[in-house]
């Protein structure tokens, strides 16, 4: 091996850990005990939280990153991979998580925004970033900033699933609109969704996101989960939905479960069969304008 | 005469595994890929791809879906990259992981720590004239190897590429970066 052609941080790199990461479910955790039930459940890694959404919704005023003793104690104790989230537009507490050896950084509209015009250059991190995205455009624009990975935002910490399905068939059907226009339509196009037009092509031309597109924002059930696989997901985040239901380790299986068998609804119901109580969840129409998470960037 | 190769579908980067078999096959009329996640759908395969993913999920998984004995005898040749080096494995330094012991060696899980330590690597492969961009992602290494395996790359950290018998295993992904002179070299060595 020549040690001077290594490489790292690269795109292929932060990309390709995404792809490992396909089929998949992250659970957003809180402590070491909940992450390695994540663990034995089959998460593919876990999200190192302070308090999950819905908590973050209750206690009100500004959500900042996890306290770094927090996410060390979840990173030893685990071998999973382990993501943390930074707000949008700080790129400070971004270079912290990486510092700290955290395998993703989530830059995500669940924390308070810390810039209103500018999200973190994620490129110039050796640290691969996951970004939310509400529409073709978004996710594009993210992608543009050295997002290796997509998900939508939902409507996170409220247990309703309404607004990720929302998201993810505005991304599947922006793309699907593509098909078959020319290179002046599709420039046009790009104009209009205020993506970059290299980018657009490239959707066209592969038929997806040219990075893993995960579904988060609202996945309570394994009905959830499942339903999220077949409008096209690559696989789920499941934030609130675990650890505010009646059986946190029932249902952390059961959802693992119906990812890997989401277009089998006798697995499917097999495994939602006695899991409890979901978490109580919440009418997104109700909320007010202020509480709404997903306007958070654009 | 077709070839006939499934892929491990139970999590991971399966499409780019699909992807990668079919360019390999390309020329091959009447070959085939196809995504495994029963049992059943062994049956025929000449070859079967384990993919990379997280393997204490895939470990788990293999279990759920009843796929653990019928892996262990499978009689086609195996091509396993990454999570799926661990699970080839005979031992390995996790007991969350329950491994199909079809190669003797032992592995060591995220032998390079996390993933900012990832990297991409010329690596010099026996049997390949040019180095080889492998592309290393939390990457397990083989600590020690039975005698009936042949090592077939090494890094200062340890083993990364080997072949025993019909099955090759890599702690890189050769699915990702469109170089399939690995892909080949496994089909060659299946004579197929």
């Amino acid at each position: 091996m020549k040690l001077e052609e290594l490489r790292f941080g690269t795109e292929l790199i932060k990309r390709g850990f995404a792809s490992m990461q396909k089929g998949g479910v992250i659970m957003d955790v809180v402590n070491a005990e909940q992450a390695q039930l994540a663990e034995e459940a089959g998460a593919v890694a876990v999200m190192a939280l302070e308090r999950v959404p819905a908590d973050i919704r209750a206690a009100g005023g500004v959500a900042r990153m996890a306290d770094p003793q927090k996410i060390v104690e979840i990173i030893d104790a685990v071998s999973i991979p382990v993501m943390g989230k930074a707000r949008i537009g700080h790129f400070v507490e971004a270079q912290i998580l990486e510092a700290l050896g955290v395998d993703m950084v989530d830059e995500s509209e669940v924390l308070t925004p810390a810039d209103e015009q500018f999200h973190i250059d994620k490129a110039g991190f050796a640290v691969p970033f996951v970004c939310g995205a509400r529409n073709l455009g978004e996710a594009l624009r993210r992608i543009n900033e050295g997002a290796a990975m997509i998900r939508t935002k939902g409507e996170a910490g409220t247990g309703n699933v309404v607004e990720a399905v929302r998201h993810m068939r505005a991304i599947m059907g922006g793309i699907r609109a593509l098909k078959g226009l020319s290179s002046q339509e599709l420039a046009d196009c790009a104009r209009d969704i205020e993506a970059p037009v290299e980018l657009v092509i490239e959707c066209a031309e592969r038929g997806r996101l040219p990075v893993v597109n995960f579904s988060a924002g609202g996945i309570a059930t394994p009905a959830d989960a499942a339903l999220m696989m077949q409008l096209g997901a690559d696989g789920v985040f499941v934030g609130s939905g675990i650890f505010k239901s009646a059986n946190p380790e029932a249902t952390a299986r059961a959802i693992v479960e119906a990812v890997n068998h989401y277009d089998d609804a006798k697995v499917v119901a097999e495994v939602s069969r006695g899991l409890g109580a979901a978490m109580k969840g919440l009418d997104v129409h109700l909320l007010r304008e202020d509480e709404v998470l997903q306007t958070r960037g654009r | 005469m077709g070839v006939k190769v499934g892929v491990l579908a139970l999590q991971g980067d399966v499409a780019e595994h699909v992807a990668a078999f079919r360019e390999a096959l390309a020329e091959r009329p009447g070959s085939s890929v196809m995504a495994v996640r029963r049992p059943a759908d062994l049956a025929d395969l000449d070859a079967l791809a384990i993919p990379g993913g997280e393997s204490t999920t895939i470990s788990r998984l293999i279990e759920k879906n009843g796929l653990y004995e019928p892996l262990v005898r499978f009689e086609g040749g195996i091509f396993a990259t990454c999570a799926g080096m661990v699970l080839t494995a005979d031992r390995v330094d996790d007991p969350r992981v329950r491994t199909l012991g079809l190669i003797p060696m032992h592995v060591a899980r995220n032998a390079f720590g996390r993933q900012v330590d990832s990297r991409e690597a010329m690596l010099e492969v026996a049997g390949l004239a040019e180095p080889f961009r492998a592309v290393f992602i939390r990457a397990p290494v083989a600590t020690d190897v039975g005698s009936s395996v042949e090592v077939l790359a090494r890094i200062p950290e340890g083993i990364v590429a080997v072949r025993h018998g019909r099955h090759m295993a890599f702690a890189f992904h050769p699915e990702l970066g469109g170089d399939l002179r690995l892909h080949r070299m496994f089909l060659e060595g299946l004579g197929l």
